[in-house]
């Protein structure tokens, strides 16, 4: 948003929305019953004396009012960035506890993370990214039949999107994994998983490419005309490279959401991120375990990527002026 | 005027089929936009070399019929012929007409993702084949025409306006067009910048390139053009020399427009 350069008295300072929040927190408390819970227990020592349980949750709920108000107030008084960083911590923070109480053991993960990481997450990323490149081509010749002029190209295109856009991956996935060999091909895991990622992804990210195209104005069409040349140039040396400004930073999305929907190709058995998080847990019934790793490591992924986009959208803008 | 030091290969003229007739013949072009009746019925010979002016109030056709003229604009009705080429809808001979005829727009429409010299180069390299050397060459010397050969590597944006628009005429001169069409090639700039881009047109025109400006420069039109067009309405009301038109305009509306234009 564009900031105003009007400054506002801070809502973290106001009596009233301090007051506010203290005392939503407190009802919430209250009628969850803090006492029995788990945070009753970490205040054990100083509401232990109270014997009577609804004034051990008063207690609680009164103690985590103060605390939640008290942190949003001093936090409110932080620069935008501290702000920014002393949240992110506390989140983080609080999702370890939250973790933490489920009594994971650490050695076994210890045991499996080389492993997940050196055979999953490499399956994940690779069949992600042969699966975004195709997606790409088929994106581009969907996005170019849709807007031809050519009956049989906008049909089989609109076909294509409406398919792949319209029924699950999972059933996508298995439609290609199971049908095909009908036709009497046999067809491994992986290539019919990329096959599925790349047909449903082209799809979505025709939809972009089109938007992409159409965003050029009128008058390079009709530059590129005046001059004479032909349709397939003005597409491919006007058109696109300038339309790859709009479309770079979308697609970089598309990745990312296809990183963690490539778990779904576990189902047909190929050996990736999500597959292992399913399978190396099961013997020794340390499922939650696996999920946790498989979490980790998806999120971390999904964050490096994100760098990587924003770095490459900087330098696209910059290169098209 | 064009300096005399020009190059041989940058020869505005290319050696064209010898015609001694008009080198654009329009008659009774009629087009329409839906119902509505946009030209309606346009008559227009155009000699070689000559510098012809079109003018008339804002939605007059103006810009439709010279986009007609290479098919920007399609038309229902109507015989035209460029070069010796009749225009037809059919590729070859669009492309043959196009080839010959250059645009300038009034939105410069230059490709922001070249450079300068990229966007000289690369219609001559697709359209003509020319070898990289001799494009390079050509769009150079274009560019120093234009008087704008410092700015060769910058990209459009880095330019003003003014020299925007001069580097589209370079760009539309690297074709080697024999008639140049303009649309309102000054409406866009800022006042101090619409000079420099009068100057050059000015400099082809005395080159003998055939030139269509659609314009409302008055002072250009009485200095550079052979002969001034006005429209109103999709026709033309009334053409003639620019002292003629100028000095003692016959139509009634003819003569409301330019009190209109000439007194602010
Ligand atoms: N694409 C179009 N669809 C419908 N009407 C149009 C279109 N382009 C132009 N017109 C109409 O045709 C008339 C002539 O337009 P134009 O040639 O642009 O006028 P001028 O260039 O003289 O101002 C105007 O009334 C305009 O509204
Ligand atoms: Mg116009």
């Amino acid at each position: 948003m564009y900031q105003d350069n009007v400054i506002r008295p801070r809502m973290t300072d106001s009596p009233a929305f301090l007051g506010g929040t203290a005392a939503v927190v407190f009802a919430a408390a209250c009628l969850s019953g803090a006492g029995q819970s788990g945070l009753g227990g970490l205040l054990a020592p100083v509401v232990n004396s109270l014997s009577a349980p609804a004034l051990r949750t008063v207690a609680v709920a009164l103690t985590l009012a103060l605390a939640f108000t008290a942190n949003i107030h001093l936090i409110g008084k932080l620069p935008l960035r501290g702000q920014v960083i002393a949240v992110w911590t506390e989140l983080l923070l609080l999702f370890l506890v939250f973790f933490d109480s489920f009594d994971l053991s650490y050695s076994f993960i210890g045991t499996k993370v080389g492993f997940m990481i050196t055979q999953g997450v490499l399956t994940t990323v690779y069949v992600s990214a042969i699966s975004i490149a195709f997606a790409f081509v088929f994106a581009l010749l969907g996005s170019t039949a849709k807007l031809s002029g050519n009956g049989f190209a906008v049909a089989v295109a609109s076909f294509y999107t409406s398919f792949f856009r319209g029924v699950p991956l999972l059933i996508q996935i298995y439609l290609i994994y199971l049908g095909i060999p009908q036709l009497g091909y046999v067809v491994d895991a992986i290539p019919a998983g990329v096959m599925a990622l790349s047909l449903c992804y082209g799809a979505y990210m025709t939809e972009i490419f089109r938007a992409g195209i159409m965003s050029i104005p009128k008058g390079q069409w009709e530059a590129s005309r005046a001059l004479g040349l032909t349709p397939w140039h003005t597409l491919s040396r006007i058109i696109l490279p300038q339309s790859m400004r709009l479309i770079i930073p979308p697609t970089g999305n598309q990745f990312i959401a296809m990183l963690k929907d490539s778990s779904l190709v576990s189902v047909i058995g190929v050996w990736e991120l999500m597959f292992l998080a399913r399978t190396q847990g099961r013997a020794e019934f340390r499922h939650l375990e696996m999920l946790i790793t498989a979490a980790v490591l998806y999120w971390a992924l999904s964050f490096v990527l994100e760098r990587v986009q924003a770095h490459l959208e900087k330098r696209f803008n910059r290169a098209h002026r | 005027m064009i300096s005399p030091t020009a190059q041989p290969s940058t020869a505005l003229l290319s050696p064209g089929p010898l015609t001694t007739g008009p080198i654009v013949s329009v008659q009774d072009l009629k087009k329409w936009y839906g119902p509505f009746h946009a030209l309606k019925g346009i008559d227009l010979d155009v000699a070689v070399g000559e510098t012809v002016v079109i003018c008339g109030p804002s939605g007059s056709g103006k810009s439709t019929f010279i986009r007609c003229l290479n098919l920007l604009e399609d038309f229902q009705e109507g015989r035209v012929v460029i070069d010796g080429q009749p225009l037809t809808r059919e590729p070859a001979a669009v492309a043959a007409i196009r080839r010959s005829v250059g645009m300038v727009f009034q939105q410069f429409n230059l490709f922001p993702h070249l450079t300068v010299l990229e966007n000289l180069m690369l219609a001559p390299r697709l359209v003509h084949k020319t070898p990289e050397q001799e494009a390079r060459a050509t769009a150079l010397a274009y560019l120093n025409r234009v008087h704008i050969g410092a700015q060769a590597d910058k990209y459009p944006d880095q330019l003003s306006g003014g020299q925007q628009q001069r580097v589209a005429i370079a760009r539309a001169l690297c074709m080697r067009p024999r008639i140049l069409l303009f649309d309102e090639p000054t409406s866009a700039l800022d006042p101090e910048m619409v000079k420099e881009v009068l100057e050059v047109m000015g400099e082809l025109a005395g080159d003998g390139i055939t030139m269509l400006c659609v314009t409302h420069e008055m002072g250009f039109a009485r200095r550079v053009a052979d002969r001034v067009i006005f429209m109103d309405h999709g026709q033309i009301v009334e053409q003639g020399p620019p002292g003629q038109f100028f000095d003692a305009p016959q139509h009634p509306r003819a003569r409301e427009f330019l009190s209109q234009i000439l007194s602010h």
